[in-house]
């Protein structure tokens, strides 16, 4: 299927890409073309077929209601890019 | 004879009688990777200071004669999408750079505990998405057998190191082919266990149901060698199996006779390299000679793995890198005024292409709308494509097949065409849709002199039937005693 | 039209946090109150290469919830990520449950002017909450505390069977009820460990087709609650009458000012790309764990108060405050096995024991005395031995010290004197020490027949039986 470019920059948004014009057009070429691609799925018939969601389904581990120790919160906030005592700092949220 | 030539296991041996010592070895292994990673680049960060060290624990080990293990004092490299406590770990992505983990993924610990010490990071497509390490953000590697050339991806530092004998094995993941097909174009040994042998646990995440660690080596027994330290069930990885792990050492001798080994015609197709598929061919004829029995089989619907994996992988990425938000650690940009700048600019300039194209594309397959028709319907072809290996598996104990298509191709050659890239996979990705080991062996060379790989697939936590599959025909050849023109 | 021929049509979507100790899928800690971050570690940070691992905990308090509500609990139950970009959400994603929730089709009782009346529960699913975000923090920032990120919730969402406010307030506090007998939730409202959102819309009366609804948020007490409902109903009803259309929206509780209001900045472009999370395998529960947890759940709160008004003929004032806690009525119930008045029994837990557990703050649990004690004690105001008054002086005593009853009164010498010799000397003793008073009385000064008691009682500092004392004094004044 061939995209617009407008659902290429709906999903810019979605994905919180801020996507240069450039790349808007060129993502648009590429993106339909591994679209058409993928369209040879159609053509088969799964209707009743399950869909396999996790390559493993054996597994079902479980932790305890215990505590272990967190970080320490200057290696919490070590990498941070900006914080304020304690906290992560972000530009003002705006509601 | 240098250090370097050595295997794991046969380092290893040194170690154990004393003739050598993991200090000799570790700065054996640092002045090789300062002599030739200049022309291979496959390390993004060499830790000097943190692997001497750990190597003269080792040695003081090996000398009260209480070795942590086997490998104990065996200088290793690994991709840099492990999590390495103190040391920047960055999945050769921008948005990662300056990154120090405050902890140690799973099997980075288990390799430090079993005496391993860590030479460095190596370089990988960008968050592994890609088939020949140009889509790191740094550099891209180069192939030691021809240096023009792409030594695979996305574990491709990983195997252009074990290849240029600069470590003496590494570790790798593999999504969609990112350990054999790298293997494959370097003449080395590459293991995908089986989805949840080794712990995801501190791996920095592509595609949560496809993603597995497993190890990069020159020889089949330092595969398995290797499998043995990092094989096991992770309380911290909900996804990791609890499996009895084998010893995978015990049988690796013990030949193909009496097996039945399966050919499956799908996975021999046009557009496959024509010296590549004599080289394969060859090497079935080779197990006919040592006692197997080939069998013809057919997995059908092989044809809709590629779109399979290009919708699930993706999907599963956009959500896996979402984090990357420029909040709590790697990059922020510096022009970001609002909250939305700090997430769209950041990730604009933090991601590469190929990033930026794979978010784009698994967005879309989970959005709304589009959910049902991509994303599900990928999920169910998942199941069919399951159930062609479970029924091959009735009647066959593994699968031959080439590795890649084409032997490594030259840096630059498919940058620009996504999807003629994204075919170097169609033969190792089937295998991650269905959570199954496969394991690539070097099985020849081109005529210009280009490592060629076998491919063998097998049931759930067979690993310890590929790798003595695989030894039945390396025992048989020296392609892995040759070493690159470097 | 006026606001009477409008149908409101109302569901609530309850959060209630677990009563872990530690987080949904790591091991920090859940308490409340800590700096900043100090509770949180690579997990609940959403570092790269964490990956989640269920705490059981959170899977048997769901269970218990779904089986207290009578829902069907599914064998096999899926996990989602919820994907959105917001900053105290780490990973960019929530773990919650989407199609396939460990719980559905359940329902609660609740009590309506009407009489009894039964709300269906659609679904109940576990999943993590996020952070918590400072909006203004002066500078033109915002900080952002993870503390709370990866705390267990578990989401109650109703059937829209609500039909005005004061029902959505009854459904509320019997859930709240539900879910902390089940010691599963600590009903707070205002640390918004248990909060709800609540979906409204309105119909014309009649009407079988239910209008566009608005969400609620910010409803953290049962009054708000009920005034935002209302007022959101006035509003609905003020659209469609001036001509408009209600408009599907989430909107904001004003406590300030007593208004709703769009949240319009949430509105935009919401996609959440809802699909099953790949780090956690689906969840199964076995029919024996689900038998073993039904076999384990306790009496709920309603049908203990049936219970309380049945087998203690008890009124249904007093029933409802006994069975509000349960360790209330445990204590109760523990007591009334060695006291049979019950109502009696249920007087002294409403008025002195009560008083005293507020006044001292004291927890239940800490009560230092035995049901067999304060049986004791108001057998001994029954018989005589100690006064009605004397006897709450003895409850303090013990509250306070876990003595007996018997060496309280002995110790303080508080019994009271029941011989009529004993008293009857005293008596002759004060008569004969006030003629004149007499003299008073026999000329029809009644009111002297209370001096009399006061010297007598003052002779007996207090123990002498008030009835002998009266009986004695009218026989010797010559009534």
């Amino acid at each position: 299927m061939a995209l617009t470019l407008e659902q290429v920059r709906h999903v810019a948004t979605l994905a919180r890409l801020s996507l240069t014009p450039e790349e808007e057009q060129r993502f648009t070429t590429q993106l339909s073309a591994v679209l058409d691609a993928v369209e040879q799925l159609q053509s088969l018939d799964v209707e009743a077929v399950e869909p396999t969601s996790h390559a493993t389904l054996t597994s079902s581990r479980l932790r305890e209601d215990v505590t272990r120790p967190s970080l320490p919160p200057e290696k919490s906030l070590a990498n941070a890019p900006a914080k304020s005592d304690t906290s992560f700092a972000v530009p003002k949220i705006i509601e | 004879m240098q250090l370097t030539d050595l295997t794991m296991l046969e380092l290893a041996a040194k170690l154990a009688a004393g003739e050598a010592s993991s200090e000799e070895a570790t700065r054996a292994s640092l002045a090789r990777i300062q002599q030739v990673d200049p022309k291979v680049r496959a390390f993004l960060r060499v830790d000097e200071a943190g692997a001497l060290a750990a190597a003269r624990a080792s040695d003081a080990r090996r000398k009260s004669g209480s070795p942590a293990s086997a490998l104990d004092g065996v200088p290793l490299g690994l991709k840099d999408i492990f999590l390495t406590e103190g040391v920047e770990t960055t999945a050769g992505s921008r948005i990662l750079e300056g990154f120090v983990p405050p902890y140690d993924a799973t099997v980075v610990r288990l390799l430090k505990e079993a005496g391993l010490p860590l030479v460095g990071k190596l370089n990988m497509d960008e968050f592994a998405m890609g088939s020949s390490n140009e889509s790191s953000a740094f550099f891209p590697s180069h192939n030691p057998w021809d240096v023009a050339r792409t030594p695979g991806g996305s574990s491709g530092g990983s195997a252009a190191a074990v290849a240029a004998r600069e470590v003496f094995g590494a570790l790798g993941t593999d999504t969609g082919g990112s350990i054999r097909q790298p293997a494959a174009l370097t003449n080395t040994v590459g293991l995908k266990p089986t989805y949840g042998r080794v712990s995801r646990f501190g791996v920095i995440a592509f595609a949560s149901s496809l993603d597995q660690p497993g190890p990069m080596t020159r020889t089949v027994a330092d595969a398995a060698a290797l499998l043995q330290v990092i094989a096991r069930p992770d309380a911290q990885d909900a996804t990791s199996a609890d499996a009895p792990v084998p010893d995978y050492s015990a049988d690796l001798e013990a030949g193909v006779r009496g097996l039945k080994l399966g050919v499956p015609r799908e996975y021999f197709t046009e557009g496959m390299d024509p010296e590549v598929e004599a080289a394969v061919r060859e090497a079935l004829r080779e197990y006919e000679r040592l006692g197997a029995t080939l069998v013809d089989v057919s997995l059908p619907h092989t044809k809709y793995a590629l779109a399979t994996y290009y919708l699930i992988a993706p999907a599963e990425a956009s959500s896996n890198l979402a984090r990357y938000d420029g909040v709590r650690f790697g990059l922020r940009a510096k022009d970001a005024r609002s909250l939305r700048d700090v997430y769209a600019l950041t990730r604009e300039q933090g991601f590469g292409a190929e990033v930026k194209r794979r978010i784009m594309l698994g967005t879309f397959a989970l959005s709304s709308g589009y959910y049902d028709a991509h994303y599900l319907r990928a999920q169910k072809v998942r199941t069919l494509i399951r159930e062609d290996f479970t029924r091959a598996f009735q009647q066959v104990d593994a699968l031959l097949s080439p590795t890649s298509p084409v032997p490594a191709f030259k840096l630059g050659e498919k940058v620009e065409d996504p999807l003629s890239m994204y075919l170097m996979d169609i033969y190792t990705l089937p295998c991650n849709l269905a959570g199954l080991p496969g394991l690539s062996v070097p099985c020849g060379f081109t005529k210009a002199g280009l490592p060629v790989g076998l491919q063998i697939l097998g049931r759930p936590f067979d690993e310890a039937g590929l790798l003595r599959i695989a030894r039945a025909y390396e025992r048989e050849h020296d392609f892995f005693h040759r070493s690159a023109p470097l | 039209m006026p606001v009477s021929d409008f149908q409101p049509v109302i569901g609530l979507e309850v959060h209630a946090q677990l009563l872990t100790q530690s987080k949904i899928f790591c091991g920090c800690s859940t308490a409340f109150g800590a700096e900043p971050n100090r509770n949180t570690c690579p997990v609940c940070l959403g570092m790269p290469g964490v990956l989640p691992v269920l705490n059981q905990r959170v899977a048997e308090f769901a269970v218990r919830t779904g089986l207290a509500l009578e829902c069907t609990i599914r064998p096999t139950s899926v996990w989602s990520r919820k994907n959105y970009f917001y900053p105290d959400l780490p990973k960019g994603y929530q773990i919650t449950q989407f199609d396939q929730p460990i719980c559905e089709h359940g329902r609660l009782v609740i009590d309506t002017p009407q009489g009894e009346k039964s709300i269906r529960i659609l679904r109940i699913h576990m999943e993590e909450d996020a952070g918590k975000s400072v909006h203004d923090a002066g500078g033109g920032q915002s900080l952002v505390d993870l503390n709370r990120a990866g705390v267990p919730l578990l989401e109650i969402v109703s059937q829209p069977d609500l039909r005005d406010a004061d029902e959505a307030v009854e459904y509320l506090k019997a859930m709240r009820d539900v879910l902390v007998y089940l010691g599963v939730n600590d009903g707070n409202l205002e640390e918004g460990s248990f909060r709800c959102d609540a979906n409204v819309s309105v119909m014309p009366k009649g009407s079988t087709t239910f209008g566009q609804r608005c969400e609620l948020k910010n409803l953290n007490s049962f009054r708000f609650l009920k005034q935002a409902i209302e007022y959101e109903i006035a509003r609905q009803v003020d659209v469609i009458e001036s001509g408009g259309k209600v408009v599907q929206e989430t909107r904001l509780w004003d406590v300030n000012k007593g208004v709703t209001r769009s949240m319009r900045s949430k509105e935009e472009a919401h996609d959440y790309r809802y699909f099953p999370e790949p780090d956690l395998p689906p969840l199964h529960v076995s029919a024996e764990a689900i038998d073993a947890a039904a076999k384990a759940l306790p009496e709920l709160p309603r049908a203990k108060l049936q219970r309380f008004t049945r087998q203690y003929g008890l009124p249904a004032y007093d029933a409802r405050i006994l069975t509000a806690e349960r360790p209330l009525a445990d204590y109760f119930e523990a007591c009334a096995g060695h006291y049979k008045d019950y109502k009696k029994l249920s007087n002294w837990f409403l008025g002195e024991l009560m008083r005293l557990l507020k006044e001292e703050g004291t927890p239940l649990s800490a009560l230092r005395f035995t049901p067999a004690q304060l049986g004791e004690l108001l057998g001994a105001v029954d018989q005589g031995m100690v006064s009605a008054n004397a006897g709450k002086d003895v409850l303090g005593e013990m509250f306070r010290t876990g003595k007996a009853p018997s060496d309280i009164i002995a110790e303080k010498g508080l019994a009271q004197v029941s011989d009529t010799g004993a008293i009857e000397a005293v008596v002759d003793d004060i008569l004969a020490k006030n003629a004149g008073e007499i003299e008073k009385y026999r000329a029809g000064k009644k009111q002297v027949f209370g001096f009399f008691v006061g010297q007598v009682m003052r002779a007996m500092k207090g123990k002498g039986n008030p009835a002998l004392v009266n009986e004695l004094l009218k026989k010797k004044l010559g009534d």
